[in-house]
């Protein structure tokens, strides 16, 4: 094979690219292992605070949670058996040169992780209940891409359980409600949602946009990690406001009463049509999973639980 | 009271439970969900469920040689299975049902006049829940239901904590927080429309 020059560079294009292809593959695995094993170590500490406040059942079950939260790491086991679905937030530089692979690994690294972890395979076709049993089917797993200036790539996995996207609500404010609508409606769904979701909760509030806009903006807000305020003053004030006024309610760490319902309230917000003003509120378990992952240009990969 | 119940678990023992309690489970603990709810309600029970612990779960579990391992198995959400579970424990009597979120009030009906109780297991906590589990005895209906709505039959010790939530007197945390909550949102909404 090596008879013609021309053959060269074109053959080790084409390993280089497999070879690429197998790293980002391995790569996004392991990002996904992270996600599912090792709770982010901000969200372990908002736990621990909320233990270290509670008493009676409220307590139990804190100390249960970062019991397992433990055990997982150490272990390397899935921290909830509900593995979540597949969602990939995707910014990728316009001049990022493996584009066509990643696009592949990303359905591959899902089908690897779900074999390896293991994950519970928790995709099912809506119409014949079949579950091909590897985590992908149409749409999933659910890829976000945003084109931005540059070479690299930044991805964020959200694994998000079922129990608590269930809790999710798109309300359709009038504008005349404005700000306050916002958090009667926020403070009055978590209170209907009660120990569903499995909260302590991290509650993504998306405000403005369209009916679909807004409801991304509030899983958007998830990736950022606890502890973080928006970084406009208003916004920032508003979630805790909110915080604070659902954790009068006093539903408590599952439900079963007290002081914890969210580890915090997270917004981010677009600018909405003057008829309309969408409110998405979306719902993450205490089991807030997320990993980062970084690919340079030159094909180097990292992997972080922290967003 | 914070105790350890042994299956197969007397209906005196479960009566003495009272909503709040702390309890563990050691002995045989089988999963069901809405699914398994109605293949064994159509078909009847594969072995004898009364006195055991049934578990509203869909495990991770994998293939270790002839058996199973169990790998991460919290509770599931219990309202799906209300519809189903006061026959299923009139037919049954499992005398414990381990899950989250709490269940309606014909299952709590159901509850008092059969014994049993309906504890919380934290949600999530599958990693917590598969150390506890020391093996898969069995599994009932796995090729037609899949593995998370299929019969599997764990020996468990110590398995828990476990939050008495409903017990067999008619009381109920959930509805106790419910009444808690509502008050406190109408507390909170009216101090907003004042500031």
């Amino acid at each position: 094979m090596r008879e013609g020059e021309d053959f060269l560079p074109i053959t080790h294009h084409l390993l280089h690219v497999t070879e690429m292809k197998n790293e980002l593959i391995e790569g996004l695995k392991e990002a996904l292992r992270r996600a599912a094993t090792v709770l982010p170590a901000d969200v372990v500490r908002a736990l621990e605070a909320a233990r270290d406040r509670e008493e009676g059942p409220a307590r139990v079950q804190l100390e249960a949670i970062l019991e397992n939260v433990a055990l997982a790491r150490e272990k390397g086991v899935p921290i909830c058996q509900d593995t979540g679905t597949q969602t990939f937030f995707v910014r990728v530089g316009t001049k990022f040169p493996y584009l066509d692979e990643l696009r592949e690994a990303i359905p591959e690294a899902v089908r690897r992780a779900t074999e390896e972890v293991p994950l519970r395979p928790n995709t099912v076709h809506p119409f014949t209940r079949k579950n091909p049993g590897d985590n992908t089917g149409r749409f999933i797993p659910y890829i976000t891409w945003e084109l931005v200036p540059g070479d690299s790539a930044e991805i964020h996995l959200l694994p998000k359980g079922g129990g608590s996207e269930n809790c999710c609500k798109l309300v359709l404010l009038t504008p005349a409600k404005g700000i306050p609508g916002v958090k009667r409606a926020v403070v009055e769904h978590i209170a209907a949602c009660r120990g569903l979701p499995c909260p302590p909760t991290v509650v993504g509030v998306g405000i403005g946009g369209g009916a679909d806009l807004s409801l991304k903006l509030g899983k958007l807000a998830l990736l950022r990690p606890v502890g973080t305020r928006h970084p406009e003053p208003e916004v920032a004030a508003l979630e805790e406001e909110l915080a604070g006024m659902i954790n009068a309610l006093g539903v408590g760490p599952m439900g079963l009463g007290g002081k914890t319902t969210v580890l915090a309230v997270h917004i981010e917000y677009a600018h909405r049509h003057p008829a309309s003003f969408p409110l998405g509120i979306v719902v993450q378990c205490w089991a807030d999973r997320r990993a980062h992952v970084l690919i340079s240009p030159k094909g180097e990969i990292s992997v972080t639980g922290d967003a | 009271m914070k105790g350890i119940l042994r299956t197969p678990i007397a209906e005196d023992e479960v009566r003495a439970l009272k909503a709040g309690d702390v309890i563990y489970v050691s002995g045989l603990l089988f999963t069901a969900r809405d699914e398994a709810h109605k293949v064994l309600l159509e078909r009847g029970e594969p072995f004898p469920l009364e006195g055991l612990a049934l578990f509203h779960c869909g495990p991770v579990v994998r293939k270790r040689g002839d058996g199973w391992e169990v790998i991460a198995a919290g509770p599931t959400t219990s309202m799906r299975m209300e519809s189903l579970e006061p026959e299923f424990l009139r037919r049954f009597k499992p005398r414990v049902i381990v899950g989250k979120g709490g269940m309606g009030e014909e299952t709590l009906a159901a509850l008092s006049e059969v014994g049993a109780v309906y504890c919380h297991f934290t949600g999530g906590a599958g990693a917590l829940a598969a150390q506890r589990i020391k093996g898969v005895r069995e599994v009932h209906h796995l090729e037609e239901l899949g593995i998370p709505e299929a019969v599997w039959v764990f020996e468990v010790e110590r398995f828990g904590p476990l939050v008495v939530a409903m017990d067999a007197h008619g009381r109920s945390l959930y509805a106790e927080v419910g009444a808690a909550v509502e008050t406190n949102l109408e507390k909170v909404l009216a101090r907003t429309k004042e500031g």
